[in-house]
């Protein structure tokens, strides 16, 4: 038996890989492949069986709400890029294009949920009441997070790819396991009602380039066997750096929950208002104890992956145009100012908000302190630690040999 | 009012360098935060920087075309403007770079940028915070930091005395800092290179601290110096190619990335095996039809290329050839000097680089044959000549895939030294079989290096869009006749086509005669 008989790694033209293959292609290119959308590039609304309930949740605060948060995200983003390359930042993760994704989905989290970013969820952080400047901390490199997850129940950002897909199921187990011990001691105590705490859900972010990890696969394994309260919230932005999303999948990301048994969406990642009703739906679904969601928001990263990227030399300008032609802002301002919800003051005003927010990030970022080194040993453990005690020690006496500090400082 | 200085950041990860590629402002200039003021190019990216300060623009002080460290001011810019501009303005007011740690008594400085700036002699080039310029690895990594003299136990007082110069300090900090003097060296010896940069900022030490600020050398060549003499291959191929014998810059890669793959490799062998047969299989069976005896090629890529160049100049330029014999003794003998002289070390010298410089030093002097014959293109009788007052002179290369024609941009402009880089550079280039179709536009004149193969002379045919090409012969020793006495002596022919239409014949030979004076007496080159 040659080598002749191994199992080749491309499809040999016969039988049953021929007849797969071309149904996955099929799949790839089909244009009516199920994608729930309301509204619509040209900003009108349109509707759907199950999702238009949530739209009409909405009153016009919120549609105006989530167009000042997408406008001010973005004008923060440009702010921060700009402080990058002012040598103010060690590094910038651009969100432009990707805004309806990160505030939909952030403002449909209610505040006991939990969520899980990856690095570029700027928006989301918003959504969650992290002030923008903290999180510039980390991009500073004067910080190892920048802001505490307690306050806002907003995770730090995690730079390893899908490393924060385990921690979130792990985080939902927990919750799962925490709201079975209250409610046996709520029996204990004779309390057969609904359980005081808000029941809450965890959500997590991840991306397309992400979605081919293994922490994404084993992830979805224990959520979908332990029917965990957690939203995977996968922004496919077409590009995983230079790594184009042909090459991530083959089939829709959304479909790929099925095969772990939970449903999978996927939504029009540049309408707001259906990011936000499929977010909604899945996070009470989870609540309610149902079990995991797979959402795959279809958006574009219309900007360089980091400010250390450049994305001439991987792709096509006519692609960025095409995806520009679909852009979040541009659609919501369309349909409000057709509806009558806004006018130009309020468009004004949200500008004015914008370069508001962008001095303080800018005023904020150079007032950033640099940490004493010591604060580093001093946090290693709760308390005292006599290991950490010695290192410190002999740090301070290694950093005191250097005649040049003696000199600055004498100087 | 104050002036602030714009030092280069670290606009990716870990950049050591960048080049100015354009202003877009100058001096004078009112400039908002967030204005882009240039258009810098990185390892990485061409990249906008958008101005940190507001008020006007006083002094631009890195040139366009300039390729200068991470850290570098490039741009001052005084805040006359306004007030509103004061936050991260003021240099004073904030405390002296707290960037990377310091502890509570301002002793102990973490990490080596507040002291390189301070070394520099320019702490007011780094405004108030310390921006995060240069956060990545530093290209002066090996700098290290001086220690007390004696013991650690008591550094402050002893280290006072040390203070004010800190180049002129310990033996052991002048070392590693390399002193000013030190550094210019440095930054000579990699002079040499015609793409110095890369090589340069890698190997200098503590280039702030040492050498000038700016970088003053020209980029020339560039664009070049990242393909030449790297081959790219996986450790497995380089093995296989180890095996065999081959040296990975004769195989023509065709992986993804420009890289020599396992295919290449076996392809190449089977190529080299093929050749090595093929003198005892040539010739076919006699028995067989003659039909079967012909190996049909079909012409395409290069060779089609250069039928069509070689069909289109020899009948539509009138072609004229001149032959003249020369003694070259005096040119061996200069190529021996250089070969020997240390400014030349570890550069390819050979007979071709003096011919190259004879060519464009007789083309000035007789710049007819540095141009092109243009048709009218509406096809009436107009035509233009086009002299041309730069030299972009071409090589004739036999490469793996056929005949190329790359050419040195402005070779007018080169040193010997510089020119020497830039033939081995062309010939590595186009033996990698990597030559850009860019390196073979807008040629002015050619020379075929025919001797190489130990070819006398010949004639040769003009390269479409030129008027001259000179065929440099072989060079051997051969009887000479001098002052009526037979002796030996190093003898080539030089053979030159001209299209007549715009060259002459006295204006062929004179060029000829130039180039032949210059072969026979190379230190007419002074002139």
């Amino acid at each position: 038996m040659g080598a002749t008989h191994l199992p080749s790694t491309e499809f040999d033209g016969t039988g049953i890989e021929d007849r797969l293959e071309a149904e996955a292609e099929a799949r790839l290119g089909d244009p009516a492949d199920p994608m729930v959308q309301l509204l619509a590039p040209d900003g009108t609304l349109g509707s759907d069986p199950v999702f238009s309930e949530y739209a009409e949740r909405l009153d016009a605060d919120k549609l105006r709400g989530f167009y000042a948060d997408m406008a001010k995200i973005r004008r923060f983003d440009v702010e921060a890029t700009a402080l990058q390359r002012q040598g103010q930042l060690a590094l910038w993760v651009p969100l432009t294009g990707q805004e309806a994704a990160q505030i939909g989905s952030g403002r449909a989290s209610q505040p006991q949920d939990y969520i899980f970013p990856t690095y570029r969820e700027h928006g989301v952080a918003l959504t969650r009441n992290v002030d923008l400047a903290e999180l510039l901390r980390q991009f500073r490199g004067v910080s190892n997070g920048g802001w505490n997850p307690k306050d806002t129940n907003f995770h730090l950002y995690t730079l390893v790819l899908a490393a924060q897909t385990p921690h979130a199921v792990g985080y939902a187990m927990g919750i799962q396991r925490d709201q079975k011990l209250a409610a046996s001691a709520a029996a204990a105590a004779g309390n057969t009602g609904p359980a005081a705490e808000p029941q809450a859900a965890v959500m997590v972010y991840f991306g397309d380039g992400a979605s081919s990890e293994g922490d994404v696969h084993e992830s979805m394994v224990f959520a979908s066997s332990y029917k965990a309260p957690v939203v995977f919230f996968c922004q496919n932005n077409h590009w995983a750096i230079s790594v184009p999303t042909a090459v991530q999948t083959r089939i829709p990301l959304a479909n790929r929950a099925k095969g772990y048994g939970f449903p999978g969406i996927r939504v029009d990642g540049n309408d707001v208002i259906a990011v936000h009703a499929v977010t909604e739906w899945a996070l009470e679904r989870a609540r309610r104890g149902e079990g995991p969601v797979l959402i795959e928001a279809f958006t574009y990263r219309v900007g360089a992956h980091t400010t250390a990227d450049d994305p001439t030399k991987y792709r096509e300008s006519s692609e960025e145009e095409h995806w520009r032609a679909k852009d979040p802002l541009v659609r919501l301002e369309t349909y409000l100012r057709a509806q009558g919800l806004a006018d130009d003051a309020f468009f004004e005003q949200v500008r004015a908000d914008g370069d508001e927010l962008a001095a303080y990030v800018r005023k904020t970022t150079h007032d950033l302190e640099t940490p004493d080194i010591r604060t580093a040993f001093a946090n290693t453990y709760v308390e005292a630690h006599p290991l950490v005690a010695e290192e410190l020690a002999w740090f301070e006496e290694y950093s005191a040999g250097f005649a040049d500090e003696a000199e600055g400082a004498a100087n | 009012m104050t002036l602030h200085k714009f030092n280069l950041p670290d606009v990716g990860e870990g950049l050591t360098e960048a080049e100015i590629v354009a202003w877009n402002v100058k001096p004078g200039d009112t400039v908002a935060i967030n204005d882009v003021l240039c258009e810098i190019e990185t390892a990485k990216s061409l990249v906008e920087l958008p101005s940190p300060f507001a008020g006007t623009v006083t002094e631009l002080l890195v040139p366009v075309g300039r390729t200068v460290d991470v850290g570098t001011p490039i741009i001052s810019v005084s805040d006359t403007a306004g007030p509103e501009t004061a936050p991260e303005a003021a240099p004073a007011a904030a405390p002296a770079a707290p960037m990377y740690g310091k502890l509570e008594h301002g002793k102990l400085e973490h990490g080596n940028l507040a002291e390189e700036a301070s070394d520099a002699g320019e702490p007011a080039g780094r405004p108030a915070g310390g921006p995060l310029v240069g956060s990545g690895p530093k290209a002066d990594a090996v700098k290290r930091r001086r220690r007390v003299a004696a013991s650690a136990a008591r550094p402050p007082e002893a280290a006072g005395t040390a203070a004010a110069s800190p180049a002129a300090a310990s033996p052991a900090a002048a070392t590693p800092a390399a002193a000013p003097a030190a550094g210019q060296e440095a930054v000579e010896a990699h002079d040499i290179w015609i793409s110095p940069d890369a090589v340069a900022h890698a190997d200098r030490p503590s280039a702030p601290a040492a050498g000038p600020a700016v970088d003053q050398r020209p980029t020339l060549g560039g664009a070049i110096s990242g393909l030449v003499s790297k081959v790219l291959a996986k450790p497995p191929v380089r093995k296989i190619a180890r095996d065999l014998g081959i040296d990975l810059a004769d195989v023509t890669p065709t992986g993804a990335r420009g890289e020599v793959t396992r295919e290449d490799l076996v392809s190449y062998q089977a190529q080299r095996d093929a050749e090595v047969d093929k003198a005892d299989t040539f010739w076919g069976k006699t028995g067989r039809p003659q039909e079967q005896r012909i190996e049909r090629i079909p012409v395409k890529g290069v060779r089609k290329a250069t039928a069509r160049a070689m069909v289109e100049s020899a009948f539509a330029a009138p072609h004229v050839s001149i032959f003249v014999d020369v003694d070259a003794s005096r040119t061996m003998e200069f190529v021996k000097r250089l070969k020997a002289s240390r400014d030349f070390e570890g550069i390819k010298v050979s007979p071709l680089l003096i011919l190259a410089k004879a060519v464009i030093w007789a083309a000035a002097r007789n710049p007819s044959v540095n141009a092109t014959w243009v048709d009218n293109p509406d096809g009436s009788d107009t035509a233009e000549i086009h002299i041309k007052h730069f030299m972009n002179l071409g090589i004739a290369a036999a490469t793996p895939r056929g005949l190329m024609v790359p050419n040195i941009k402005n070779a007018q402009d080169l040193s010997l030294k510089e020119l020497a880089l830039a033939l081995n550079d062309l010939a590595t280039t186009a033996r990698a079989g990597k030559t850009q179709p860019a390196q073979m536009q807008g040629g002015t004149l050619t020379v075929t290096n025919i001797g190489a193969l130990g070819i006398d002379t010949g004639t040769p045919i003009i390269n479409p869009g030129e008027v001259a090409i000179v065929a440099f012969g072989t060079i051997k020793q051969k009887p000479w006749v001098l002052d009526g006495e037979v002796i030996p002596r190093w003898i080539t022919t030089l053979g030159g086509s001209f299209d007549h239409r715009v060259v002459d014949g006295d204006l062929s030979a004179r060029f000829m005669a130039d180039v032949a004076s210059i072969l026979e007496e190379p230190a007419l080159l002074l002139d």
